[in-house]
């Protein structure tokens, strides 16, 4: 299960760079959400995983580490208000630039690239 | 702490004649004289004591972490070189009082020269090396400013800019070293390091910290090849000539050599490096002198090879040579001091600089005339003056060395050469100037100076002729004190006597007197010579070397910085791989040995869609509406992994968060285009996909490492504490609202400011309204389904319910503050997209940001209520009460802390989500001053 996740986790992440990478604001966006989940497991994980063992007092004898849940559980919080600060950003950038490039700009040997292709 | 005194002394002194700059010149430079006076006096008290051979110490703490303490140590070195600051600066304060004329502006001269006292003295007093280099950095910032006085001149600022540019470099290098020596020695305390002589030169970096340091001090010091500064900063006014760039400043990286002696010298690198530099600048200073027009000209290369003949004393590595190195420290700081005056006075008087129009002013300044030629002979090593003793000094050494192996005798050969240039280019000052015919073009006639313009310099010149015919009195004692500092050892015997009978070095004289004034009277055929020899401008070199400097960093700067984000970005998660990736290869195994759960058919099924959906969001990032509900997918997948690995509350908050995230993302796309076009290139697609695989590899390999090793985890403590501590039974809760409240604290205060932030980024935006979608279909016109319009209604009151039901069992069961407020917010918003905002004003008019300020005060409070009870802030209370018909039930304070929560969720989400909402309607945000 554990290589299951790793997996999961490396190949999130991997999307999330992927989109990063892209130049308009939007990808990046969404990439940036898909690295948040990420990395939201990355940090659940390093408290191991256990099945059936809510960190609830009373309820069974093998808890889950409650310490990496109550970071990540902030953390999706504030990863939401990071993203909507960063598409917020996106749109005013748009609509103060009238483009929604990442550098506020379109590149100019990028678009002659693009009647290219 | 009177020690401390001699340091603040000046430093006061630099704000007296700013603040008596309305007052008479005399005044100002009286009333600007009496702190360093004080100094000079305090220094003199503790003279006995240093003379007895202690070395007085006074340290301040100040960061003494880091080894930065404010420590002063005055030993015969620093009382040496102290007595040549702060005697030489009071006499510079009267010339200059003299020397500068009305429209000059006396406040700020005297206020950069009191600055640079300052520094000087912190550069001698320092007993640690940071606060050493920082003295050090500050006299090349007040040299720079004095240089550049004259502004209005080109030639007084370049020399000023030149000056500091290589004096700011040396320094850096100096910092350097002064790191690795801390590094070495494990202290930044000068006692230490002095103490630690041999560690250093044994130390695998001595070589790199050798040569560091010696470029600081060669730079300050004007030492070949960096000696092309100094003739350059002679566009300074004289009295600034005088005092740094004869008797203080330059001496400041001799003053190191002869401070880290004990430390430094003594190895073949420290003979080969500073001996060698030494003599190639004795001799060519004193050969270009000779060849100098300008009377300043002539005296800077004169400095300049003096300065080496200093270093060459002190790269000997004997002691006797350091001592006869101190010594000529002294001599040359009192006759070259003199004789820049006394240039400075020709200068005044006369109009002029050049000796092709100075002649025959014998006759009219007759006293200045004596008591010039009497330093210039100083300078020229005649006898019964002061510096033919350390001449003496210094030809005996060259005989005693044998570093050269059999090739040794070519030493003492060099330096009578380097000597009989001396005397030439003394010969070529007094004769040239003062006699041979008559001044030619002179714009004035040429008399003596004011009274008291020429006493620094009588002061000075008497002190030269002291020296020279009764040493033992006059200087004994500090030279012995000096030297004793330097060395760190007892002092080898050495005698002052004029007189050593007739023996090799007086020889040495005899040949460099004779040689010197048959070379000046034979000056035609060499000076003939020397016009055919191609000449470099100095300073065009330089500044041309700078231009193409400045011109190669800002290409390389314009290559690395050239505003392209995703450039950067792939700097820097190339960093990530690298940085994260080596250690993994220096793993042997990722398994760690905790065995693995099972896989079963929901985790497998789970994880597919994951995969899935994940790739589809890449595959599909273009349009980005299949994207958006692409990544909710993934969004809700990762809600049930963390169902499934035991974390409800994860799951709770991830659920809630992706409702509000997608509505968010949905709404952006209304303001954004619909449609990524396409622009990378097949290459760029290529190395992305390469980048990011790397990325998800590294990462992925760590996660699985960190999963498969056995662990101990801190929270047994917070398993054991959450019910007795804080009252309640759902630990992660419990966490947030009571162990860690303050991290959360912290965290409502970031979504706060975030929702804030978004809010003012809203206001005042021009506003476009698409009116169709991406592909130029119309918007529907049914606004407000009213399918969704009925059900929302009756949800409302269901979903606020739920909320609260969440709340309250959240410190038990899964739930809490953040989920219910997350619940509240959806089922708000819902209210908004199913009636619009005009239905939603009418009935609930609130401004968010007050809501968000409301919940952090209410978390604020109840932290701070805990200091009532004399509690630390965010201590949590609780206790069980027994309520008829309601039965026990727990109050804790965490409730209230968690309510605080919860309302800056509600707040903080609705502001986002209403702001961007009301994007497209009348009540959009506008700028108002009273938000």
């Amino acid at each position: 299960m554990e290589s299951l996740l790793a997996g999961c986790i490396g190949f999130l992440t991997a999307c999330g760079v992927f989109l990063l990478l892209r130049g308009r604001t939007f990808p990046v966006v969404v990439g940036l959400t898909m690295l948040a989940y990420a990395v939201n497991l990355f940090l659940f994980s390093s408290g191991r995983l256990t099945l059936q063992g809510a960190a609830v007092l009373g309820t069974t004898d093998n808890y889950a580490d409650p310490l990496p849940q109550a970071l990540v559980l902030t953390a999706i919080v504030i990863g939401f208000a990071m993203t909507a600060y960063l598409v917020i950003l996106a749109i005013r950038a748009r609509a103060d630039l009238g483009n929604d490039h990442v550098d506020g700009k379109l590149p100019e040997n990028e678009s002659s690239r693009k009647e290219s292709r | 702490m009177t020690l401390l005194w001699i340091l603040l002394l000046p430093l006061l002194g630099t704000l007296v004649p700013v603040l008596t700059a309305h007052w008479r010149r005399s005044a100002c430079a009286m009333v600007t004289a009496i702190p360093p006076a004080f100094a000079l006096m305090i220094l003199l008290y503790h003279g006995s004591a240093v003379f007895a051979g202690e070395s007085l110490r006074y340290t301040l703490g100040w960061i003494p972490l880091l080894g930065m303490d404010i420590s002063i140590r005055l030993d015969g070195l620093a009382f040496l070189f102290s007595l040549l600051i702060l005697g030489i600066g009071l006499l510079i304060i009267l010339y200059a009082r003299y020397y500068l004329s009305e429209q000059d502006s006396m406040p700020r001269f005297y206020a950069y020269l009191m600055l640079f006292m300052t520094a000087m003295m912190g550069i001698v007093l320092s007993n640690n090396v940071l606060q050493l280099w920082l003295f050090w950095e500050l006299t090349s910032i007040s040299s720079f400013l004095l240089i550049s006085y004259w502004w209005h001149k080109s030639e007084a600022r370049r020399g000023a800019r030149m000056a500091l540019a290589v004096t700011g470099a040396g320094g850096l290098c100096l910092l350097a070293a002064l790191l690795l020596l801390g590094q070495i020695t494990g202290s930044y305390d000068l006692d230490v390091i002095l103490a630690s002589g041999a560690v250093i030169q044994q130390h695998a970096w001595y070589p790199l910290v050798l040569v560091l340091f010696l470029l600081g001090c060669f730079t300050k010091s004007a030492q070949f090849p960096f000696h092309f500064w100094l003739p350059n900063a002679m566009a300074a006014p004289t009295p600034v000539s005088a005092y740094l760039h004869s008797a203080t400043m330059v001496k400041a990286g001799i003053f190191l050599l002869a401070r880290f002696y004990p430390a430094m010298a003594g190895t073949d690198l420290w003979f080969l490096l500073v001996s060698i530099t030494g003599l190639t600048t004795l001799l060519v200073g004193a050969y270009l002198a000779l060849f100098k027009h300008d009377l300043k000209g002539l005296l800077a290369y004169s400095t300049i090879s003096h300065l080496g003949l200093i270093t060459l004393l002190f790269g000997m590595g004997t002691d006797l040579a350091a001592v006869a190195g101190v010594f000529h420290i002294i001599n040359h700081a009192t006759f070259k001091a003199s004789l820049f005056m006394a240039a400075g006075i020709i200068d005044h008087e006369s109009g002029s600089r050049d000796m092709r129009k100075l002649n025959g002013l014998w006759h009219f300044m007759p006293i200045t005339a004596t008591l010039a030629m009497v330093a210039a002979a100083a300078m020229a090593g005649v006898p019964l003056l002061n510096g033919f003793l350390s001449k003496e000094m210094f030809f005996a050494e060259t005989l005693h060395q044998h570093l050269l192996g059999s090739l040794s005798w070519i030493i003492p050969v060099l330096a009578t050469v380097a000597a009989i240039f001396s005397v030439a280019y003394s010969m070529r000052f007094i004769h040239d100037v003062f006699f041979n015919g008559k001044p030619k073009g002179l714009t004035k006639t040429p008399h003596e100076p004011p009274r008291y313009m020429r006493m620094p310099v009588e002061v000075l010149v008497v002190l030269c002729i002291l020296v020279g015919v009764a040493p033992g009195y006059i200087v004994g004692d500090l030279l012995h004190a000096a030297s004793f500092a330097v060395l760190g050892t007892e002092v080898p015997a050495y005698s002052l006597a004029i007189w050593h009978g007739l023996n090799l070095p007086l020889l040495m004289s005899v040949v460099a007197l004779a040689g010197g004034a048959l070379i000046y009277i034979n000056r035609k055929h060499l000076f003939d010579f020397q016009n055919t020899l191609p000449g470099v401008d100095a300073i065009n070199t330089f500044e041309l070397a700078m231009k193409v400097l400045t011109k190669r960093c800002q290409q390389f700067y314009g290559w690395l910085d050239n505003g392209s984000l995703q450039r950067y970005l792939v700097f820097l998660l190339m960093a990530i791989v690298v940085l994260a990736g080596m250690p993994l290869l220096q793993l042997d195994t990722l398994f760690g040995g905790r065995p693995e759960l099972p896989v079963d058919a929901v985790n497998a099924t789970g994880a597919a869609m994951l995969l899935i959906s994940a790739f589809a969001t890449v595959v599909f990032h273009r349009q980005r509406v299949v994207a958006l509900l692409m990544i909710s997918v993934v969004g809700l997948m990762v809600s049930i992994a963390f169902t499934r690995f035991s974390a409800p509350d994860l799951a709770l908050t991830q659920l809630s968060v992706e409702v509000v995230t997608i509505i968010l993302l949905m709404l952006a796309l209304f303001f954004l285009p619909h449609k990524t076009p396409k622009q990378s290139s097949p290459t760029r697609v290529i190395r992305d996909i390469s980048l990011a695989s790397m990325v998800g590899v590294v990462i992925g390999s760590i996660s699985y490492a960190i999963m498969t090793r056995p662990f101990n985890t801190i929270s047994d403590y917070f398993l054991a504490n959450a019910k007795t501590g804080g009252g309640g039974t759902n630990v992660v809760n419990v966490i947030l609202v009571d162990f860690r409240g303050f991290d959360t604290f912290g965290e409502i205060a970031v979504l706060g400011i975030a929702s804030l932030g978004i809010f003012k980024l809203l206001t005042r935006i021009p506003v476009f309204k698409p009116s169709s979608d991406g592909e130029g279909r119309p918007w529907a016109l049914e606004r407000h389904p009213v399918l969704l319009a009925t059900v929302s209604q009756g949800l409302l009151p269901l979903a606020l319910m739920v909320s609260v039901f969440i709340f309250f069992r959240g410190h038990n069961l899964p739930g809490g503050g953040f989920i219910a407020g997350l619940v509240t917010a959806v089922a708000l918003i819902l209210q908004y997209i199913a009636h619009g905002v005009e239905w939603v004003k009418s009935r609930m008019n609130i401004e968010y940001q007050r809501v968000v300020a409301v919940g952090l005060m209410i978390a604020l409070l109840t932290g701070a209520a805990s200091w009532l009870f004399n509690k630390p802030f965010l201590t949590s209370w609780f206790d069980y009460f027994d309520i008829p018909l309601l039965g026990e039930i727990e109050l804790a304070s965490a409730i209230a802390f968690d309510a605080g929560v919860y309302v800056t969720v509600v707040g903080s989400t609705l502001l986002i989500l209403a702001s961007l909402g009301k994007m497209t309607t009348s009540h959009r945000p506008v700028h108002t001053e009273s938000i």
